[in-house]
C-alpha cells in the first residue's frame, strides 16, 4: 500500500472514504475502474476499451474523465451508473464523471490483451485504424479490404455481411470455412 | 461580418434537426426492415444519427441559454417544438418509401455528410470540430454502407434497378438544398464557424456519379431543385411530411409533458 491511502477494514463506517485523495490513491481508483466491465462487451473493461481518459482529485471530489465509443451507443448511461457504484465499493462517492469529446475515441486505444479477450469471447478484434480507409478520397467509398479471420477456426475465408452488427461498434461476418457468422470489432 | 449567438443557435438547429429527423425515419424501419442484417443496420446507423444529433441540440440549448437567458434542453427542443421551428434539410424528413427510397436518400445524405463533418472539423467554434470530428468516423461506415446497397439494387436484377433509378431521381430534387446557403449561414462561414457547403456540390457530385456509373444507374439530370433558394427546410419551410413525423415522434412528451422513465 502506497502512503496516503487508508487500508480498508471491515469496521469502516460506509460513509467514511476508503481511499482519500491523493496522487498515489489515484492508482487505486484506476484499479477499481479496470473492473467495470462494458455492459454490451462484458469480456473488456471500460479501462481496457480505452474509454476513461484521466482521473485526479481536486481537493476532496474525484473527477473521472471518460469519453464514449459511438456518439449514440445506448450503454452510455449505464456506463456512468456503473462507474459510480464501483468507485462507491471504496468508500469514494464525491465523484464528478466528465464527458469529453475530443479526442475522438479510437478502437486504436484498446489494450492488445484485451484484443485477445475479444477473440475468446467470440468477437474478431479491431485492426489498426492506419489499415482502414482512404479518408483522403471520397469516391469510390470503400476500405481497403482487410482480412477478418474468423475467431471461431481461425480461417481467413470470411465475408461480411453488414457493416452494422450487434450493436453499432460492430460488424457482421460469417466465416465461409466453419460456416458459424460472428461479430468483428470495427476499426474506428 | 460578425454574427451573435442567436446565428449560432439557428445553425446548430440546422445540423441537430437534420440528424434526428433522419433518425425518426431510420427507426420506422424497426422490425420492418427487409432481412434481419438490415433491421439490425438501419436502426444503428439512426442511433449514430440520434446520437449526434443530441450533441448538436445540447450545445444549442447551451447557445441559448447566453443569449435568452434560459436554454431548452435537447428534449424541449426535440419533442416541444412545432414543425415551423424545425430547421432539417427537407431530403431528411422525405417518407421511408421501399427500401430502394430509403437507400436512395441515405446515399445522397451520407456522401454529404461526411464532406460536410470533415469541413466542420476544422470549425473556429472548438465545440463543433469536436462534434464533426467524432461524427466523420461514423458518417463514413454509413456512407460505405449506403454505397454498398446502391451497388447492390442497381447492378442487380432488372427489378432492384428500376426501383433504384425511380428512388434516385424522385429524391434528387432535394440535393440542391444541401449545397445552399442563405445569408445567415454565409455569415457564420465568414467567421469560419460554420462550413461552406456551396464548393462541396462538386466533390459530393463526383463521388455521387462515381458510384452510380458502377451500379449502372444513371445520373438524374433534373436541374430544378427543392429549398436551394431561401426558402426550405433550413428556414422552416417544410413539405407535408414533417408534421406526420413529428406527430408520432412527440406524440409521448405532448400527451404527458415531462414523461420520465
Amino acid at each position: 500500500m502506497s502512503p496516503g491511502v487508508t487500508l480498508p477494514t471491515s469496521a469502516a463506517a460506509p460513509n467514511v472514504p476508503r481511499v482519500a485523495p491523493s496522487t498515489s490513491s489515484v492508482a487505486l481508483v484506476w484499479e477499481a475502474l479496470a473492473s467495470v466491465p462494458d455492459p454490451e462487451v462484458p469480456v473488456v473493461s471500460v479501462v481496457e476499451l480505452g474509454l476513461i481518459r484521466r482521473v485526479e482529485w481536486r481537493e476532496k471530489q474525484l473527477i473521472v474523465h471518460l469519453t464514449t465509443t459511438y456518439s449514440g451507443c445506448p450503454a452510455a448511461d449505464l456506463i456512468r451508473t456503473l462507474i459510480h457504484e464501483q468507485l462507491a465499493t471504496l468508500g469514494v462517492v464525491n465523484v464528478t464523471l466528465v464527458t469529453q469529446l475530443a479526442p475522438p475515441w479510437s478502437t486504436d486505444w484498446i489494450a492488445p490483451e484485451a484484443k485477445a479477450k475479444l477473440r475468446a469471447y467470440g468477437i474478431a478484434p479491431p485492426h489498426l485504424t492506419a489499415a482502414r480507409i482512404d479518408v483522403t478520397g471520397i469516391s469510390p467509398l470503400r476500405r481497403a479490404v482487410v482480412r477478418v479471420a474468423c475467431p471461431l477456426c481461425g480461417s481467413s475465408r470470411t465475408s461480411l455481411l453488414s457493416q452494422f452488427g450487434s450493436t453499432a461498434c460492430k460488424a457482421q461476418y460469417r466465416c465461409d470455412a466453419c460456416l458459424e457468422p460472428f461479430d468483428y470489432f470495427k476499426p474506428h | 461580418m460578425s454574427y451573435d449567438d442567436a446565428d449560432l443557435f439557428e445553425y446548430l438547429l440546422r445540423l441537430g434537426d437534420t440528424d434526428v429527423v433522419m433518425a425518426q425515419r431510420l427507426g420506422e424501419w424497426i422490425g420492418h426492415g427487409p432481412i434481419l442484417e438490415e433491421d439490425i443496420a438501419l436502426a444503428n446507423v439512426g442511433l449514430d444519427l440520434l446520437g449526434q444529433g443530441r450533441l448538436w441540440l445540447q450545445y444549442a440549448g447551451e447557445v441559448e441559454t447566453r443569449f435568452r437567458g434560459s436554454g431548452r434542453t435537447e428534449d424541449q427542443l426535440a419533442f416541444l417544438r412545432d414543425g415551423s421551428g424545425f430547421r432539417n434539410l427537407l431530403l431528411a424528413e422525405q417518407p421511408n418509401g421501399d427500401f430502394a427510397q430509403t437507400t436512395a436518400r441515405q446515399f445522397y445524405f451520407d456522401v454529404w455528410h461526411v464532406l460536410l463533418l470533415r469541413a466542420l472539423s476544422s470549425s473556429l467554434d472548438q465545440r463543433i470540430a469536436e462534434i464533426a470530428a467524432k461524427a466523420v468516423k461514423e458518417a463514413t461506415y454509413h456512407a460505405e454502407r449506403s454505397t454498398g446497397w446502391v451497388l447492390r439494387l442497381g447492378d442487380g436484377t432488372d427489378e432492384s434497378h428500376a426501383r433504384m433509378q425511380s428512388a434516385l431521381d424522385a429524391l434528387w430534387m432535394y440535393t440542391g438544398e444541401m449545397f445552399a446557403a442563405d445569408p445567415l449561414e454565409a455569415t457564420l462561414v465568414v467567421a469560419r464557424v460554420a462550413a461552406d457547403v456551396r464548393p462541396l456540390r462538386e466533390p459530393w457530385l463526383a463521388a455521387i456519379r462515381n458510384v452510380l456509373d458502377e451500379a449502372t444507374l444513371a445520373l438524374p439530370q433534373g436541374e430544378w431543385m427543392q429549398g436551394a433558394g431561401m426558402r426550405g427546410g433550413k428556414q422552416g419551410v417544410h413539405s407535408e411530411h414533417l408534421g406526420h413525423l413529428l406527430t408520432e415522434m412527440q406524440f409521448l412528451q405532448r400527451a404527458y409533458p415531462g414523461a420520465v422513465w
